[in-house]
């Protein structure tokens, strides 16, 4: 038996992962519950992209205060992405440029492609979970 | 179960963890720890400590890989693995760890 230390490599099939985040950030439990998948896939060391379109991209916008509604603010947990090997986050140019926001304005260093860009990638994908 | 630290009652819940973040003292690791049979010491505490100083900042209990890896990196590659953590909280380090600290469960602990 062995020593649940040991236990650190997991065994099993690695599948790309797609998370699509498309609603905001508030008002509804969409962009939470993605989030928390997509650590779990991560603890599951899957390859595991993230992919933010619409009204997503205001999920990792920056100087968000919920003060007001009375929830957390958890946009500071896409900063800790990166310390579970979440790298690859993609947001749509046009998506962005439409809200009037530029990668300047997240919180996460992030990679931002077209929208025909954005379809080859998901292309790419075993599994794509659209919230 | 509530626990009793300072004459004051703490919610938890069903498997122990603080209700409310905010209401965390030190005392709260010390109490937690005795139930469980364990004596807090500094190496426990710098744990502890990075935990509380983890959640500040990102706002989510590191999962174990999660905060080996960052321990590694803050405290030296001596501390920063498996096998150091499980001797300090042979519970599973992030679980146990994360309860004391009055953090919620990480995600993605199984």
């Amino acid at each position: 038996m062995s020593e649940p230390w040991e236990d650190d490599e997991l065994e099993g099939p690695v599948r790309k992962f797609m998370y699509v985040n498309r609603k905001a950030p508030y008002g509804t439990i969409y962009a939470l519950e993605s989030l928390e998948v997509v650590l779990i896939a991560a603890a599951f060391e899957q390859d595991v992209t993230l992919a933010f379109l619409d009204d997503g991209v205001y999920q990792i916008v920056k100087g968000q205060d919920t003060e007001e509604i009375g929830v957390k603010n958890f946009s500071p947990i896409y900063r800790a992405l990166e310390g579970y090997d979440v790298e690859k986050l993609f947001v749509e140019k046009e998506s962005l440029e439409s809200r009037g926001l530029t990668a300047d304005d997240l919180v996460v260093p992030v990679e931002v492609i077209s929208r025909e860009q954005m379809a080859d990638l998901m292309e790419e994908q075993e599994v794509i979970l659209s919230f | 179960m509530p626990i009793e630290v300072n004459g004051k009652t703490l919610e938890t819940d069903e498997e122990g963890y603080l209700a409310n973040l905010n209401e965390w003292e030190p005392e709260v690791a010390t109490i937690m720890a005795k139930e469980d049979g364990t004596e807090l010491t500094d190496a426990h505490w710098e744990v502890i400590n990075f935990l509380r100083e983890y959640y500040d900042e990102y706002q989510i209990a590191p999962a174990v890989r999660v905060l080996t890896k960052a321990i590694g990196k803050k405290l030296g590659k001596d501390k920063g693995n498996s096998k150091y953590l499980y001797e300090l909280f042979p519970y599973g380090p992030a679980k146990q760890a994360c309860k004391y600290a009055g953090l919620p469960k990480p995600t993605g602990c199984v």
